[in-house]
């Protein structure tokens, strides 16, 4: 779980995180954990009254996928900042992986401050994609 | 257009406690128990001296709601989030979090118009320090406009 103190250079790429398939379970887990309702996320029905095949993945929860491959080296530093677009639905069954490279880094106060480009992935397709910023303490 | 009469409102501040049992329950539907989240004594020994929460967990709290509008955003489809931390967030600690309605807009779509609807979520420390600001798009799809007879 833990990672020793990463020592990144631009063009670095991240360990890619495979995900265990997304269950209805788990997106009944989430919504209860989060507070997140929306029954397009655990009703079929409600899903495809909104004009989707089915319950599909609440966004927030590809979004901590995304953070997911920062979370071994927690203990030299912590997600500064994390930004996500969604482009494509995740349903149950889907298996997400995430990876990720370092585009830029730079020194400040509390650190030296690294920028990635993140993307979550279904086979070929991009259903998420965008930036962390990562501060390693000094 | 339905919700352009709402930018600039913000909620009324309310004050959240990050829970440890809200913090290792969520850890685990997020598939990432990482023992700062949830193991008391290995984070004690680490240099955060205690739990801390994961980086998107601060869209669970409640940050009021915007008259005639209510959590902006719920029960929309998720375009773009963002979280930007002026430092880690704290197990045990009091949240102070808001809602500001910032933007709205529409464009065309396929099968008609789409909205976009942008949020700003605050949490500040007791002293009125900011933790972290977070930026929502949600999308408003032309079947959902139907629904809600807009």
């Amino acid at each position: 779980m833990s990672g020793a103190k990463p020592a990144w250079r631009v063009g670095d790429e991240l360990d890619e995180r495979a995900l265990p398939p997304v269950t209805r379970t788990q997106l009944a887990s989430y919504a209860k954990a989060s507070g997140d309702y929306n029954p397009i996320h655990t009703s079929d029905k409600a899903a495809e009254e909104a004009g989707l095949p089915g319950v599909i993945a609440h966004g927030m929860l590809t979004a901590a996928a995304m953070a997911l491959p920062f979370s071994p080296y927690l203990e030299h530093g912590y997600v500064r900042e994390l930004k996500v677009r969604f482009s494509g639905m995740v349903y149950p069954g889907d298996e997400i992986l995430v990876d990720g490279h370092v585009t830029g880094s730079e020194e400040t106060a509390e650190g030296c401050l690294y920028d990635f480009e993140v993307h979550a992935r279904k086979g070929e397709d991009v259903v998420a994609s965008g930036t962390v910023s990562f501060v390693l303490f000094g | 257009m339905p919700f352009e009469r709402f930018i600039g409102q913000r909620s009324e501040p309310i004050v959240n406690v990050v829970e440890r049992e809200a913090v290792r329950k969520f850890a685990e539907a997020i598939n990432d128990p990482n023992p700062l989240y949830v193991d008391e004594e290995a984070a004690k020994a680490s240099r955060y001296g205690g739990l801390i929460a994961p980086p998107t967990f601060p869209r669970t709290f409640s940050y009021g709601e915007v008259e005639g509008i209510g959590s902006p955003g719920q029960g929309f489809i998720h375009g773009e989030h963002r979280i930007r931390y002026k430092r880690p967030l704290f197990v045990g600690e009091e949240v102070r979090c808001y809602v500001e309605v910032k933007d709205y807009y529409e464009k065309d779509g396929r099968e008609g118009a789409l909205g976009f609807l942008i949020s700003e979520r605050v949490g500040e420390g007791p002293e009125g320090k900011r933790i972290f600001t977070m930026l929502d798009t949600a999308v408003l799809t032309p079947g959902m406009r139907e629904s809600l007879g807009l």
